[in-house]
């Protein structure tokens, strides 16, 4: 399958800010030994490189659909990305120390775009919500109207350098996207609404997005997807 | 550069934000339009030839500008070769304009953008980080950038 490799690995080095970056090692794919590379993280992409200095990554693990894991292993801080799909790879690595370790683990868990799309969902609703309520009366932007692009995008004190296409930017026409069955939602309620789904690692070959109509209650899927980490550090405290 | 491929076919039969057969151009001289079956999933597009089940490719929509070519065309070029573009023909305006708003929506920077907009926002007006509650203030992909580039946490002992 062909992938846009040039225009990805240039993602890996433009100036767009990281999310997290430092040395891991990574256990290579044939051989047992693990390999000490410099990694890149930037939204859902996972990149590394052979040296911090190098120009190039060597790879990219897209997150997508990932589940992050502490591994049994002879080797110290260790943990492994995994995948839902058949045959997927594992990915082994191991951090240099106990805090770089939960500090990766953290960061890759949270790294998938419908975690991302959750979050902006939910405080776009919250802002929406204060417009409302204070009934259009600031500066003629109630309800949907703070939303228009002509408003958003020209706010001085927020910086949106990032080598983006400013040309695209301003096309953006942002409709209600209450309509996508987050509207019923109130913090911590289940009337009417299903349980959230079943993180993915204990599922089968699926790897359905959770993230469906109908499930919006943020903070119930806010509380799932950090529960793996706090499982994870649990089980780490007990096997101490 | 490698990528886990399978992991990436897997994602293309995930439920997607669209898709439709568009006639699809590739960048290059010479290259002609074909019939393909284009899907938008999270940040990636994939194209399959019609009827069959693995993508021929697929294109990571960050750091991309998307454009109107013609009343039912858009293209997609990457910032690194801007004046390589992906052609898309669509069967109608309305079509067009609709896989435009998808796509420009569709990078993960763009949502950060909006997060930073609406955190910005909430606590200009209520004075408090809608982040807090759910104890997520510290993630580094939240922050609010003060046009300085951001640092990136790394917690790795040097």
């Amino acid at each position: 399958m062909k992938l846009n490799e040039r225009s990805v690995a240039h993602y890996a080095t433009c100036d767009s800010p990281p999310d997290k970056t430092g040395y891991l090692f990574k256990k290579g794919e044939r051989n047992t030994a693990y390999h000490r590379r410099w990694f890149v993280l930037k939204g859902n992409m996972l990149f590394y490189f052979e040296e911090r200095e190098s120009r190039e990554p060597i790879g990219v693990i897209v997150l997508e659909g990932c589940t992050v894991e502490l591994c049994e292993s002879a080797e110290e801080f260790a943990f492994a990305i995994k995948f839902d799909c058949a045959k997927a790879r594992v990915y082994k690595m191991a951090a240099e120390n106990q805090a770089a370790m939960e500090s990766w683990v953290k960061a890759l868990s949270r790294a998938s775009f419908d975690y991302m799309r959750l979050v902006v969902k939910e405080l776009e609703r919250q802002l929406e919500e204060i417009q409302e309520a204070a009934g259009g009366g600031c500066g003629g932007a109630g309800g949907l109207q703070g939303k228009e692009n002509g408003v958003a995008w020209t706010k001085p004190a927020i910086s949106l350098a990032n080598g983006f296409g400013e040309g695209a930017s301003s096309y953006v026409p942002w409709e209600g996207n209450a309509d996508s069955g987050n509207g019923s939602v109130s913090g911590g309620s289940v009337d009417g609404m299903r349980p959230p789904p079943v993180p993915p690692r204990r599922r089968g070959a699926s790897l359905e997005s959770p993230v469906s109509p109908g499930t919006g209650c943020f903070s119930k899927l806010h509380d799932w997807y950090g529960k793996e980490v706090e499982e994870l550090r649990v089980e780490w405290l007990q096997s101490q | 550069m490698r990528f886990n491929e399978k992991e990436l076919v897997s994602l293309s039969r995930q439920p997607s934000e669209r898709a439709a057969e568009l006639g699809m151009r590739g960048p290059k001289k010479g290259d002609v339009v074909k019939k393909r079956l284009v899907k938008l999933v999270v940040n990636f597009l994939f194209y399959f030839k019609t009827d069959e089940e693995e993508p021929l490719g697929a294109l990571l929509l960050e750091q991309c500008r998307v454009e109107r070519e013609d009343s039912q065309v858009f293209s997609i070029a990457f910032l690194d070769e801007a004046e390589r573009k992906y052609l898309f023909e669509c069967d109608s305006e309305e079509q067009c304009v609709e896989w435009i708003d998808s796509i420009i929506k569709a990078s993960y920077e763009f949502m950060r953008k909006n997060l930073i907009f609406y955190r910005t926002e909430i606590h200009r007006l209520t004075g408090k980080d809608p982040l807090e509650q759910y104890g997520i203030l510290d993630e580094t992909r939240f922050q609010v950038s003060n046009g300085l580039p951001l640092m990136p946490k790394d917690t790795s002992s040097m």
